[in-house]
């Protein structure tokens, strides 16, 4: 039986409104007619239309946190936020360091259905920075790891860098380094300034970013290798990026959303939502990472979504957890920081969201809207403003930093693989994306991307 | 709407009266101590001690301060108030002890201060000497002295100016709003 | 004023309140009934998270001379390895039906999050917090410094023209900071004394003027010098190479003492290490304030406690 959704009036990347004509979990036609037949039509009404999201940075926290969010959760949470496809960070528990855990994940996340999940691979064992892990294991895997990481910690040995980053260029992939040099952020608790000072909380300096991401472009530069900084938060880190890209380094650079919205400021109240890794720096940083976006400088926008049971918050500062969800908010923050200020069009958007974070991760079959492409979107209405509160989340936990805060557009549906993840303002039923999900999830599934 | 009760010449007088009583009362000036609540009645009690003087010849009256702030029992209920300080000159036990205020009113004020003194020491009599009593007392308190008893409603001010603090000796009634 | 958290959200008229206050109470610090009612019937909580039997005596003392009824809550140790919450305990606290929270706990902020999370609703004290502030220390501090300048005439004084000079690990010192953040809202002008190790990054936008040398500090003139408390953990994390070093350049050594003006105030906040940060000539001084600190404590903190827990609503008229 076919199926199909016919958009109309949808400003596809901006432009001007035409039709789209979604058949089969793929994009059928564009500017198809008005009257052509469909299953479902869908008048979106001048709204937005992006390609899938990609989050190239995602805590699902299952297995081992489930306290925290799931799997399913975690993706829920990023249909409601337009994301149609998401990287599971390793720092579960047991660490996603071999084959058995990835293949874990990425079934959790197919038969959910709510999104591509691509687990990442820790770099070492147990994060531990000692011993690299499973990386070979995990590349062949179902799972097809290409993106390997020890977020949440710095592979800060030289040498282990070094064989890291040469070890997962063998197979294709890529290192995304968590840059935090261990020794110079013992304690630290927010960034290093006047705020930290006066409010007596250990500072976390720029330096003990900039200088792991200086050596490790340099061993990137030396070894041809392929390189992808996480979470970049100061002014200091964007010079070091966009000289090594001057120079022709393979680097990629990405930026969560409260590091382009929030400031250190946020700390003065001693509300733990707002402990981060890496911390909330100054204005001045927070202006110098916008303008990276904007000139390419920083590739990609990630969530670095980040949940927490309400306990690891609601307590003194330096006791807390760090870290805040972001899937729901991050295409708002993004409007507000980057296109309503004039920096980013549309399909810049799409870019630093979407084709860009696919490119780097590999995952072939997210981040376009061209005929033919897995009919993986999002409708966004960009000027729905409204007070961010813990009801607009759909995940497991409650830490977003944004509660009262004003921000800007709202994800009206969530496409993937041509079934509705998001419809209308709200979470499709969990039973029948699942259906869906078992009809046409194999347009992403790791086979045909291997065949690709 | 303001009314004078007392002018600078009346005050005078009225302390000057109250100073005869007091010796009157006392037989002579022998065992006092004077003791002002602050902040007026500290002025008052110095105005007394030096007419004492004047007129007994060559004794000095020992005169203090006694605050009585953390002895009010409606310290929850108004704003917080300062306090002042608390300043005895001499061993009060066994002495004749006369409190000064310039209004007398609920008489919770001389409440706390009997409760102050009985923390400083055990004179041997107290007494009570104000230059305003303006009655609706809510305690069984009554003073000794009185410079100048002013019916008065409830809902009015009564208003006590000493040209050491304020620049010139003026008491005064102020209508309230709600009497 | 509802709660004490910090000196830097202290403005000047509410300090020179609590000053004038500590005033009144010391006058009634003498006499053979040291005890006063206004606090009658309150209960307060001294709730310890670290060990400061200093801190937590001074306010016992404080607390039973207003008539308060004291309870002693020890909760050593971080709350999270103690299994129960801060929030856990300040409800419960709340719901023992207190009137004020004493805190002296190891995280920076965790006062402000008492008074601000919603968990009780009473006037909350911080008896030092972290590496944050400390701000009964400063005021009885400012207290100790104003008497011993204009005596009997303190009242309603600040400490305008005082130049303080304060010397050890200001990176660490809660002392130091509400020290810093008062006595400039006083008028004083505050001078920093420390290896660069030992100030924080940020140091330029605070209201001091630094020094590395103290002999260079002292030589310049100053009215009153503070000698923060070492801790031997800072050598270990190569802040200074060793005790010896740090007493040859930072600490208020006799030969530096001799050197001093008469006229200037020696003061240190306790505990002391004699012969490290300070000689016991120096602490020994006439010239030495070190134990009025310690008497000028009880009557600052019944001040501080008089002005929070009294009035409608713990408002200062």
């Amino acid at each position: 039986m076919t199926t199909s959704t016919l958009f109309l009036n949808a400003r596809v990347l901006g432009a001007d409104s035409e039709n789209v004509l979604v058949e089969n979990g793929r994009i059928a036609r564009r500017g198809a007619p008005a009257d052509c037949e469909a299953v479902e039509v869908v008048d979106v009404a001048g709204n937005i239309m992006l390609p899938g999201l990609v989050d190239l940075h995602t805590h699902l926290r299952e297995p081992g946190f489930e306290q925290s969010e799931t799997v399913l959760t975690g993706t829920q949470a990023a249909a409601a936020g337009g994301f149609t496809t998401v990287f599971a960070m390793a720092n579960t528990n047991p660490v996603a360091d071999n084959a058995g855990v990835v293949e874990q994940v990425a079934r959790l996340g197919e038969e959910a259905g709510y999104a591509t999940v691509h687990p990442i691979g820790a770099v070492t064992e147990g994060l531990a920075g000692e011993r690299l892990a499973d990386i070979g294991g995990m590349a062949a895997s179902r799972a097809h790891v290409r993106v390997f990481s020890d977020d949440g910690k710095c592979v800060h040995d030289s040498l282990l860098m070094r064989r890291a980053l040469e070890y997962v260029a063998t197979f294709d992939g890529v290192l995304a380094q968590h840059a935090q040099d261990p020794r110079l952020t013992v304690d630290a608790q927010m960034n290093e300034g006047e705020v930290s000072a006066r409010l007596g909380l250990t500072g976390w300096p720029a330096v003990a970013e900039e200088s792991i991401i200086a050596r490790d472009v340099l061993l990137a530069e030396y070894l041809g290798a392929r390189l992808h900084i996480c979470h970049v938060s100061t002014r200091g880190s964007v010079e070091i990026v966009r000289a090594a890209k001057a120079r022709g380094v393979c680097v990629t650079a990405e930026v969560t959303p409260h590091h382009l919205l929030l400031t250190e400021e946020f700390a003065l109240g001693y509300d733990a939502r707002f402990k981060v890794n890496p911390p909330l720096r100054t204005e001045e940083d927070v202006i110098a990472l916008r303008r990276a976006v904007a000139d390419g400088t920083i590739d990609i926008v990630a969530t670095d979504h980040a949940p927490h049971p309400i306990d690891t918050k609601d307590c003194e500062w330096d006791s807390a957890a760090f870290g805040m969800v972001g899937l729901e908010s991050a295409l708002p923050i993004v409007n507000k920081t980057l296109v309503q200020t004039g920096m980013l069009d549309w399909s810049a958007v799409a870019r630093v969201l979407s084709s860009s974070p696919a490119e780097i991760g590999k995952a072939s079959s997210a981040g376009s809207l061209g005929e033919g492409a897995v009919a993986d979107l999002v409708i966004f209405d960009p000027h729905a403003s409204r007070v961010w509160s813990t009801s607009d989340l759909s995940g497991r936990s409650l830490n977003t930093p944004y509660a009262g805060i004003e921000l800007p557009g709202r994800v009206i549906h969530t496409m993937r693989h041509g079934y509705f993840t998001f419809h209308d303002g709200n979470l499709r039923d969990e039973a029948l994306v699942a259906a869906d999900a078992q009809k046409y999830g194999h347009l992403s599934s790791t086979q045909t991307v291997a065949k690709d | 709407m303001s009314a004078t009760l007392l002018q600078s010449d009346d005050v005078t007088r009225a302390l000057t009266r109250i100073a005869h009583e007091i010796l009157e009362g006392n037989k002579g000036s022998s065992n006092l101590v004077l003791l002002g609540i602050p902040t007026r009645g500290v002025h008052l009690a110095r105005r007394i001690a030096g007419i004492l003087e004047r007129i007994d010849g060559d004794t000095q009256i020992p005169v203090g301060s006694l605050d009585v702030t953390m002895y009010r029992d409606d310290l929850m209920s108004n704003p917080m108030r300062e306090s002042a300080l608390t300043q005895v000159p001499v061993d009060i036990d066994g002495k004749t002890v006369v409190l000064v205020d310039d209004v007398l009113y609920s008489g919770r004020t001389v409440r706390a201060a009997l409760d102050a003194l009985t923390d400083v020491g055990r004179p041997a009599i107290v007494r009570l000497a104000v230059l305003v009593d303006r009655g609706h007392r809510e305690l069984p308190i009554r003073a000794d002295y009185v410079g100048k008893n002013v019916p008065s409603a409830r809902g009015e001010r009564v208003n006590v100016r000493l040209s050491e603090i304020d620049g010139d000796d003026v008491v005064s009634v102020t209508s309230g709003g709600d009497a | 004023m509802r709660h004490l958290l910090s000196t830097h959200d202290l403005d000047r008229d509410n300090a020179i309140s609590i000053l004038d206050i500590a005033e009144d109470m010391a006058s009634f610090g003498h006499r053979d009934v040291k005890k006063l009612p206004a606090l009658r019937g309150k209960a307060v909580v001294n709730l310890f998270y670290e060990d400061s039997t200093r801190t937590r005596t001074s306010f016992e003392a404080a607390e039973k001379r207003l008539s308060a009824d004291v309870i002693n809550f020890s909760a050593k140790g971080s709350s999270v390895s103690k299994g129960e919450s801060l929030k856990d305990t300040a409800q419960t606290l709340d719901a023992m039906g207190i009137d004020a929270v004493v805190i002296r706990h190891g995280s920076s902020g965790a006062p402000h999050l008492l008074a601000h999370s919603g968990w009780i609703d009473v006037p909350v004290i911080n008896a030092g917090d972290g590496t944050h502030e400390h701000p009964t220390q400063a005021l009885l501090d400012a207290f100790t410094m104003r008497k011993k300048i204009y005596g009997e005439d303190s009242r309603g004084k600040d400490l305008s023209g005082v130049r303080v000079c304060i010397v050890g690990d200001i990176l660490h010192s809660r002392v130091a900071r509400s020290n810093i953040w008062l006595l400039s809202t006083l008028g004083a002008s505050v001078d920093i004394v420390a290896p660069i190790t030992l100030l924080p990054h940020s140091i330029g936008a605070w209201p001091v003027r630094v020094w590395h040398s103290l002999d260079d500090a002292l030589a310049s003139g100053c009215d009153v010098v503070m000698m923060l408390r070492i801790q031997a953990e800072r050598m270990t994390h190569a802040y200074f190479p060793n005790a010896r070093e740090y007493g040859r350049f930072w600490g208020l050594t006799a030969q530096r003492y001799r050197r001093l003006n008469s006229e200037t105030i020696i003061m240190h906040p306790g505990p002391m290490n004699r012969g490290l940060e300070i000689s016991s000539e120096a602490a020994d001084s006439p010239q030495s304030l070190i134990l009025e600190q310690v008497s000028n404590g009880v009557f600052v903190r019944m001040s501080v406690l008089y002005s929070l827990l009294t009035g409608a609503k713990g408002q200062l008229a």
